[in-house]
């Protein structure tokens, strides 16, 4: 682990860890806030109790990213309101289940006293079973805490900042050291959080003013600097740069050279990186983002529900005027890039089986094994190749496109999805087999503006010169700088655009 | 004072606790409801203060039918005083005898002179009791307390579940006889349920046998004792006679047995 992997991402920190507490913090004060009258209905009306602890309960088993997704097309936006939400909504079980079993749990011959001496229920709940059930219902909100800090790093792909933007870009670009530096730091939050909470408990029940205005000093200043962290650049009427990113190194790479750009032009810059795929484009056709790079096929196939492929020239026009017409979306222009899907395979391996393109391919696929990222089976290139080519693969897997690259290289699975623009291909001596078919569809890298920033002139001027900026060996190296040769994303950020601007000095049409 | 008139209680089980149970206990008096358990006592004693509401029949607290009132005013008029007690653990004596008067908003310096006299009332020192919490006190203390927690509200009515069934007998000698002293003072009309046939003779004015869900026989102990109604009454009489006859001997070895 060297310190300049460390460096670069510890300069977020202050970003990343502000916003994972603030979502944290709102996270739970809701959630406790509607779990605590809940739990208090819930003891009151008992018939209820069944059904609410089994909804909390079906919520709680649905994987967390896949509640914060979910979100995303529920509330039709990305950021801190979904994130926050879903949050919400995990944090409401542990609370509501310790306090409706706490209070139930209390003595009974303590109830039937309070009953007897002539105690309406609601003064029986509030004088007697909350009090007694203190300790349990605490020791819910604790299990909330430490889930909900864990949970929350889980919000970086809908838009949230949040620790986790350490883990995926850190996963993804195979910087280790970040990885650990957002594990660690979720985990110390935990840790605060819990010990704060506990302090703030046993304050209440001895009565004990000086830990009380301590828990509350403590929790104050650290909102406030949170607070101060998220609100500090922002200075009134100045308006800021959202730039989007989906979750892989050529996406940081980019994201970071068109930052660095529109700073330099005096603009205020976000990055929202780490998102989904349909996310990151949703968000850019309602505004909430403002820029980033998409890849001509996959909105021909995911978007326009395209599946043909009749040729680069056509396909960029119609992808132009579709985004115009039904998103307003502005396409900028190509990067001069493409990061096509394609399938690859150890070179030697190809050579061995004789296997240069998909038609090769195809007879031999009921004795092969074929890996793909997460998204690759469920698009629609997929189905359109597989059908056309008339693939039967002895097996289908899913990886982390991290791993897919080993998988295929220690001979796990012989045949991967590949992007063409991956440093890796080379690195790792893969093939990519050629499409004599013609299915897959283009993947010119393309510029998107949204609606609103298409409008900007600044911003319009400064990442001009980008377009047709960069050919496919530029990109794939300032990639393979990254995932083959350990530099951080900063560094090929700046390599790339130094490319960028000897070329245009070579030729100054 | 209180009268219960063909009063049954049925539970969703079917079983029938209380079965057209008549009962009628003046002011100021001490009446006893006594046998063994599952015999409905305890039932017959919560319908009173409505934590049980009955299948049938009528309870009446000076004139007025109790189903006709609020049942959490009722039960800040009718003291009520159980075995287990119940005083809540996380309040200091003074909170657990002051809760209903707080919870009527009454005047804190109100409240506090109303601890205060209860607790010597009960035979406790109120400057080294007041700010003790339940699980430092014995079991005695903590059922005084629990006396003076019932009164708080100035009940006239106190309505006790076998009330000393877990204190040692020195203990509980003790408090009943403080009960007694207490209810004189008071004017107390008591309704207390125990299965010990000593303490129901030493305390009662009139004692109800009761088996179940009836009344086998109402009347003074010294009634009880010269004509029991059913061969049940006068075996549960004989028992206490013949210990108390033994007792008598071996204390005064000198005298004739007969």
């Amino acid at each position: 682990m060297s310190w300049l992997e460390l460096q670069e991402p510890l300069a977020h920190l202050p970003d990343y860890l502000s916003s994972h507490f603030l979502l944290t913090v709102a996270a739970l004060t809701v959630g406790a806030t509607i779990s605590l009258p809940l739990a208090a209905l819930v003891i009151q009306v008992r018939r209820l109790a069944g059904p609410v602890l089994a909804v909390a309960s079906v919520i709680q088993t649905i994987p967390g990213l896949a509640l914060l997704a979910l979100m995303v097309p529920l509330l039709g936006r990305i950021g801190v309101v979904p994130a926050l939400l879903a949050l919400i909504l995990y944090s409401v079980l542990p609370i509501l289940r310790n306090t409706v079993t706490g209070a139930l749990e209390v003595d009974r011959d303590v109830i039937e006293a309070a009953r007897g001496i002539g105690m309406t229920e609601g003064q029986i709940l509030r004088q007697v079973r909350f009090p007694l059930a203190s300790p349990v219902i605490v020791a819910g909100l604790r299990t909330a805490a430490v889930w909900t800090v864990g949970t929350a790093t889980l919000s970086t792909p809908v838009g949230a900042t949040s620790l986790g933007n350490y883990i995926f870009s850190g996963l993804q670009t195979q910087n280790m050291s970040a990885v650990l530096l957002g594990c660690v730091a979720a985990a110390a939050l935990a840790i605060s959080l819990d010990g704060l909470i506990r302090l703030a408990e046993t304050a209440a029940r001895r009565r004990d003013p000086r830990r009380a205005l301590f828990v509350g000093a403590v929790l104050l200043t650290a909102l406030g600097f949170a607070v101060r962290v998220q609100m500090g650049p922002a200075r009134a009427g100045e308006s800021s740069v959202v730039l989007g990113a989906k979750t892989f190194t050529e996406q940081y790479i980019l994201s970071r050279l068109m930052s660095n750009r529109l700073e330099a032009a005096g603009q205020r810059v976000e990055v929202r990186d780490s998102l989904g795929s349909t996310v990151v484009f949703n968000a850019l056709a309602s505004g909430e983002i403002d820029a980033y790079v998409d890849y001509a096929g996959t909105i021909w196939a995911n978007h326009m529900k395209r599946t043909n492929a009749p040729g680069r020239t056509r396909v960029l026009s119609e992808l132009a005027s579709w985004l115009d017409q039904t998103h307003g979306i502005l396409l900028l222009g190509p990067l001069g890039f493409e990061n096509a899907y394609a399938l690859a395979m150890r070179a030697d391996r190809a050579d061995a089986l004789g296997i240069r393109s998909l038609e090769d391919l195809a007879p031999r696929t009921p004795e092969l094994e074929v890996g793909g990222d997460y998204e690759f089976f469920a698009r629609p290139e997929w189905r359109a190749v597989r059908d056309r080519y008339g693939f039967r693969f002895a097996r289908q897997r899913t990886f982390d496109s991290t791993l897919m690259y080993g998988a295929v290289v220690s001979g796990h699975v012989d045949v991967i999805s590949a992007f063409s623009s991956d440093g890796r291909i080379e690195a790792f001596d893969l093939r990519v087999l050629s499409d004599p078919l013609g299915v897959f569809p283009p993947y010119d890298a393309v510029l998107l503006l949204s609606p609103e920033a298409r409008k900007r002139e600044a911003l319009l001027e400064a990442l001009r010169p980008l377009v047709d900026g960069i050919d496919d060996d530029a990109m794939r190296r300032a990639n393979k700088m990254v995932d083959v040769d350990k530099r951080t994303i900063g560094q090929a950020a700046v390599a790339l655009d130094d490319e960028i601007r000897s070329a245009a000095d070579d030729d100054p049409t | 004072m209180i009268s219960l008139r063909e009063v049954s209680k049925v539970w969703p089980s079917g079983v029938c606790a209380v079965d057209r149970l008549s009962l009628e206990i003046d002011s100021g008096e001490i009446v006893v409801l006594l046998g063994s358990s599952g015999c409905g006592k305890t039932t017959t004693l919560k319908l009173i203060n409505r934590l049980v509401e009955p299948s049938a029949g009528r309870i009446l607290i000076e004139g007025r039918d109790v189903a006709d009132q609020d049942p959490v005013g009722l039960r800040r008029r009718i003291g009520y005083v159980f075995q287990g007690i119940g005083l809540f653990p996380h309040r200091s004596v003074a909170a657990n005898v002051g809760a209903i008067p707080s919870l009527l908003g009454w005047q804190a310096t109100r409240i506090e002179a109303r601890v205060d006299e209860l607790l010597e009332l009960v035979g406790l020192d109120p400057a080294s009791y007041r700010n003790r919490r339940p699980h430092e006190l014995s079991g005695g203390q903590q059922q005084r307390v629990g006396v003076a927690r019932a009164l708080a509200a100035e009940a006239s009515i106190l309505l006790m579940d076998e009330p000393f069934g877990a204190l040692d007998p020195l203990t509980r000698d003790a408090l009943q006889q403080e009960l007694l002293a207490m209810r004189r003072r008071l004017g107390l009309t008591i309704l207390l349920v125990t299965h010990d046939v000593s303490e129901a003779l030493l305390l009662a004015d009139r004692v109800a046998v009761l088996a179940a869900g009836r009344i086998l026989q109402l009347g003074t102990p010294a009634e009880l004792f010269a004509s029991p109604a059913t061969p049940e009454v006068a075996r549960l009489l004989e028992t206490s006679r013949r210990h108390a006859d033994r007792l008598h001997a071996m204390a005064h070895p000198g005298e004739s047995a007969s």
